[in-house]
C-alpha cells in the first residue's frame, strides 16, 4: 500500500502507525516434544485490541485512498466484533461512517465498544446465526449503494494481503532474530480466511514444505471467530486458499477455554480462538514434531468477561 | 406447561431443521430433558456432565438468562419461550 502518511488526521496516523510489528512469544508448555518450538503473535497488542486491525487498517484505507467515502459514503460490513471494533476505531479516527451488521449475541464489551467509536450497529437475531448478518450486510449494500461501500471482508483480497505482506514477514524476521529459520508449521484458523491464506501464502513460499494446520471449532456452541469447515453446509469463505490446508484440527469450546486459563496462569490473557489454536498446536507438534510452529493469539480475555469464560463456579 | 423452545441454527441438524420445538414442561432442566429425549445428541451439545449449561451456552426464558433466575431448576408458565443462544457471535454458521 502507497500511502502518504502526511495526509491522515493525527489520530488515524498514530492509531496506524502502531498497528503490526507485535511480539513473536515462544510457548513453553510441558507437552511440545523435544526439537519443538512453538511461538505466537501477541495481537492484543494491536490498538483496536485484535488480529483484525491488521486486515481491517489495510481494507480501509485503500477504500480511503481511492475516494470510496467522498459525499459521505459510509463503510458497511458483517462482523461479530473484533473486526467491528477495528473498523470503529478506525473509522472514526479518519472521519468515516461505519456501519456494523453484528448479531445480537456478540458480547457486551463488543456491542459498547463499537457504539463508543459511534459506530451505527444493524443487530440481528442472535437464534438465527452469524451467516444471516453477513446475509443481511449483503442486502443493505445492495438496498442502497449510494450509501454504502460494503468492505466484505470475506472477499476483500486486502484482507489476505495484510498478512501476505505484513505479518508472514514479521514472524521470518523475528525468528532470524533468534538464529532460527521459517516456521516449518503454521497454525490458523478460518474466520474469514485472510491469516491463513495471506501468511500461508508467504510462508509456503520460502518453504514449500511448511505444514498448514486449519484449527475447526465444534458447530456449537462454536469458537468466537471460527467457523466451522468441512462439513457440507459449512460456507467456505471467498478469499480461503483451502490448498493451503495440509490438516484439519477439531477444537472444542471447552478445550478451548481450558488452554486459556492455562495461558492466563503464564502472563498471557487471550480469547478463547487464541487458546484453541494453541491447544491444536500442541496436538501437531506432539503428531508431527516439527522445529518451529507458529500461531496467533489473536485478541485479549477481556473482551469475553461477560460470556463467563473466567468465571470460577 | 406447553412451552415453546427456539432452535439456533447450528443446532438444527439434531431437529430435523426445525428453528422451534413445542414441548410440555415445568422448568428449564424438564424443557431440555424432553428436547433431548426426541432429538438425540443435542444434550451432549447444551450441558456438561454434570449437568449444567456449557461454556458459551446461553438458555433464556423470555429475555432473561436463567443464570439470572434460578438456572435449569427456572420454572416454566404456559407460553414460555426457551431460547438457546450460543455467546459466541461469529464464525457459527
Amino acid at each position: 500500500m502507497r500511502l502518504d502518511a502526511a495526509t491522515l488526521p493525527a489520530a488515524a496516523r498514530a492509531l496506524i502507525e502502531r498497528i503490526g510489528r507485535t511480539p513473536l512469544v515462544e510457548l513453553t508448555l510441558a507437552e511440545l516434544p523435544a526439537g519443538s518450538r512453538l511461538f505466537a503473535k501477541l495481537e492484543s497488542v494491536n490498538p483496536g485490541g485484535s488480529i483484525k486491525d491488521r486486515p481491517v487498517a489495510r481494507m480501509l484505507l485503500e477504500a480511503w485512498q481511492a475516494g470510496t467515502f467522498a459525499r459521505g459514503r459510509r463503510l458497511l460490513d458483517s462482523s461479530s466484533g473484533n473486526a467491528g471494533i477495528s473498523y470503529a476505531m478506525l473509522g472514526a479516527a479518519l472521519g468515516v461512517g461505519v456501519t456494523i451488521v453484528v448479531p445480537g449475541n456478540a458480547s457486551r464489551e463488543r456491542l459498547e465498544r463499537m457504539r463508543a467509536h459511534g459506530a451505527e450497529l444493524v443487530v440481528t437475531d442472535p437464534i438465527e446465526g452469524y451467516d444471516f448478518a453477513l446475509r443481511e450486510a449483503r442486502r443493505l449494500a445492495r438496498a442502497d449503494p449510494d450509501r454504502y461501500w460494503h468492505c466484505d471482508q470475506y472477499s476483500n483480497c486486502h484482507n489476505w494481503l495484510a498478512h501476505y505482506d505484513g505479518t508472514a514477514g514479521e514472524i521470518v524476521a523475528q525468528l532470524a532474530e533468534r538464529g532460527l529459520g521459517p516456521p516449518d508449521a503454521l497454525v490458523a484458523g478460518i474466520g474469514t480466511g485472510g491469516t491463513l491464506t495471506g501468511a500461508g501464502r508467504r510462508l509456503r513460499e520460502l518453504d514449500p514444505a511448511l505444514r498448514v494446520a486449519a484449527v475447526i471449532p465444534e458447530t456449537f456452541p462454536g469458537i468466537e471467530g471460527l467457523k466451522p469447515y468441512g462439513e457440507p453446509g459449512d460456507i467456505v469463505p471467498e478469499l480461503l486458499d483451502e490448498a493451503l490446508i495440509d490438516e484439519t484440527c477439531p477444537v472444542s469450546a471447552d478445550e478451548a477455554v481450558a488452554m486459556c486459563r492455562r495461558l492466563a496462569a503464564l502472563g498471557l490473557f487471550v480469547g478463547p480462538s487464541s487458546g484453541a489454536f494453541v491447544h491444536a498446536a500442541l496436538r501437531v507438534a506432539t503428531a508431527r514434531r516439527p522445529a518451529r510452529l507458529v500461531t496467533f493469539l489473536n485478541d485479549g480475555g477481556e473482551r469475553y468477561v461477560s460470556t463467563g469464560m473466567w468465571r470460577r463456579d | 406447561m406447553s412451552v415453546r423452545i427456539r432452535i439456533p441454527t447450528p443446532l438444527r441438524g439434531y431437529t430435523a431443521g426445525a428453528a422451534e420445538v413445542d414441548l410440555e414442561a415445568a422448568t428449564v432442566a424438564e424443557a431440555i430433558a424432553q428436547l433431548a429425549a426426541r432429538h438425540e445428541g443435542i444434550a451432549e451439545r447444551l450441558l456438561d456432565e454434570a449437568g449444567r449449561p456449557r461454556a458459551f451456552v446461553n438458555l433464556y426464558v423470555g429475555t432473561h438468562d436463567v443464570r439470572t433466575l434460578a438456572g435449569l431448576a427456572t420454572p416454566l408458565a404456559d407460553g414460555d419461550v426457551v431460547s438457546i443462544v450460543p455467546a459466541v457471535a461469529g464464525g457459527t454458521r
